[in-house]
């Protein structure tokens, strides 16, 4: 996991090239143009995307993995290209060991599920973070639950920021998993993955990443990271929703018990006893989400087809310039201001609830997410109910930036 | 500016009107009644608002004081503080009528005369001050926020301990 970054002077970048292969950034809201600033809720789709599944629904669909007929077989190996596509975008070994799930929350579910139940007895304890997602939260809850494991909590600092060594004290004999954020969705830190997968088999125990923000922003290598789970969503990818993956180890996966029974996921099925398929078979039981697999396949190969390196450097960009005009309106607060960060940033204004400012953006044709962003003990952490939060894609512009501002601006009035 | 931005700026106008503004900086009653005879927590999981509404009925079914404490956007604040401002000193019979005319208002199925004759004559100047909150029907997802105080009220009175925008 390094930060996309190039060894010499990064390329121009056409964000207006880009912005023509994403056909809904081209619309109006409420008669003003559309300034989409809430891709870290989910990123707008390229026509690619939307062609490889409209082809797909119509020429190339079946059921896979069943039938003895060419459309079936065509299907399959759609599907299944789309899984060796995914395996080269991560580096993982093998494509045996990404397993589609509907989301990042069904992987989360999955390894807490089928892993904990494998790993966790009484007292064991779950390493989380301040800053998690609740899907990242909730789950090992759950686990916890059932198997009597206790869960454990590394602080924040004020900026955002989280040390390795908040890790180093948190982090010992008993820790059987460590589960933590790639990236902020609220605050955009990013974490030091490869320090805390080191800390975490120092003790033998096991590291889930959520890379659901991770993902868009970084360069992800699984094996250089050093993690033994990492997860992330196709629709925060500029891919379709309904699909996500679960990477692990392979000695993991042939490790775990399956998460759910059904079709497609067995071996030999009797009334008395049934057997497994091999991963990543054995966890998706059930028709898969096909289409949406086909669908972050094309995702992929758009994102492959860019000068990603530059993409990133001009989404950090587009923060750094987001969080100087941000800070220059009367009231507003920049809440995560860590070093290493995405492109995600979080803001108060004085005297104005994240909800009635987005009431007011919306009217301007700017989208940005208020709320507790599924994130409510980070909320509590920080002393605040709820934050606004504009975040950045590949398409972002400044000019987009100036258009949030000028409504913030407007918002002053019609509010204070 | 042409048309459409001009409705939509008289939306949000109408949206944040001055009472509501002033009631959403300057909540009435926000605190806990003394001596409640009942009390429930609202909350709205989408945003993360709540707060706690406490009552305390009297043995002849009148409010005596009726109060709301909590954090919220303007909206929901404003419109626990204009109920709060309508339903003191008023019968429980009547704060169930007066929600079903703040619910029709908010949801665009009353005007300001309709929600009148729904409601005793006495609580006619009250009904006019609470159709403030009506700005909500041009926001669909904004509903939630002013109706909260009132389904808070609600479960208060039924007695039972929590209510959640969800549910309702």
């Amino acid at each position: 996991m390094t930060a996309l970054a190039h060894k010499s002077a990064p390329p121009a970048f056409d964000v207006s090239l880009i912005r023509k292969d994403f056909p809904i950034l081209a619309r109006q809201v409420h008669g003003k143009p559309l300034v989409f600033l809430d891709s870290a809720a989910s990123t707008q789709k390229p026509r690619a995307v939307l062609d490889a599944m409209t082809f797909a629904f119509e020429n190339e669909y079946a059921n896979v993995h069943r039938g003895a007929y060419w459309l079936s077989e065509k299907a399959t190996i759609n599907y299944e290209a789309a899984r060796e596509k995914v395996r080269a975008f991560i580096n993982a070994k093998s494509a045996s060991e990404v397993v589609f799930t509907k989301g990042a929350t069904d992987a989360i579910n999955l390894v807490a599920a089928s892993y904990g139940c494998l790993a966790l007895r009484p007292g064991d304890e779950i390493v989380l973070t301040e800053l998690e997602h609740h899907s990242n939260i909730v789950p090992w809850q759950l686990i916890r639950d059932l198997t009597g494991a206790v869960i454990k909590v590394v602080p924040i600092n004020a900026d955002g920021s989280i040390s390795i060594d908040a890790f180093a004290k948190i982090i010992g004999p008993k820790t059987k998993i460590v589960a933590v954020a790639h990236v902020s969705n609220v605050l955009g830190t990013v974490l030091p993955i490869e320090a805390i997968a080191e800390l975490t088999h120092k003790f033998g125990a096991k590291l889930l990443v959520d890379g659901c923000q991770g993902i868009v922003h970084e360069h992800v290598d699984v094996q250089a990271m050093g993690c033994d789970f990492y997860v992330f969503s196709g629709h925060k990818l500029y891919g379709p929703n309904a699909i996500g993956v679960l990477w692990a180890r392979l000695e993991l996966l042939d490790a775990m018990p399956p998460y759910q029974g059904g079709g497609d996921m067995i071996a030999t099925v009797t009334f008395e006893k049934s057997t497994w398929a091999e991963a990543p078979t054995k966890f998706e039981a059930g028709t898969p989400p096909i289409v949406p697999a086909i669908g972050l396949g094309a995702a992929i190969d758009y994102l492959n087809s860019i000068d990603r390196v530059a993409a990133a450097a001009h989404e950090r960009d587009v923060l750094q310039y987001a969080m100087v005009e941000l800070s220059k309106v009367p009231g507003v607060k920049l809440i995560g201001t860590a070093q290493n960060k995405a492109s995600v940033q979080s803001f108060t204004m004085e005297g104005a609830h994240p909800h009635d400012l987005a009431t007011v953006l919306d009217r301007s044709g700017v989208c940005v997410r208020a709320g507790h962003h599924c994130a409510q003990p980070l909320m509590d952490v920080l002393g605040v109910s709820a934050t606004a939060r504009a975040s950045f894609g590949i398409y972002s512009t400044r000019g987009e930036v100036d258009a949030l501002v000028a409504a913030l601006h407007k918002a002053r009035e019609v509010l204070l | 500016m042409n048309a459409v931005a001009h409705v939509e700026t008289d939306d949000l106008k109408v949206l944040y009107q001055e009472l509501i503004l002033d009631h959403g900086k300057s909540p009435r009653n926000a605190r806990l009644v003394e001596h409640a005879t009942c009390t429930a927590k609202g909350n709205n999981p989408l945003c993360g608002d709540r707060l706690t509404v406490t009552a305390r009925v009297n043995a002849g079914g009148m409010i005596e004081d009726v109060a709301a404490e909590g954090k919220g956007c303007a909206i929901s604040i404003a419109s626990a503080s204009m109920m709060t401002e309508a339903l003191k000193n008023a019968s429980v019979a009547t704060a169930r009528q007066v929600f079903e005319a703040v619910h029709q208002l908010c949801t665009g199925k009353a005007d300001v005369a309709s929600a009148k004759a729904m409601l005793p004559t006495s609580m006619s100047e009250d009904v006019e001050k609470l159709a403030a909150l009506r700005g909500v029907r041009q926001f669909p997802v904004r509903v939630k926020c002013a109706t909260l105080p009132w389904h808070t009220l609600m479960s208060c009175l039924d007695g039972k301990v929590d209510a959640t925008t969800e549910k309702v």
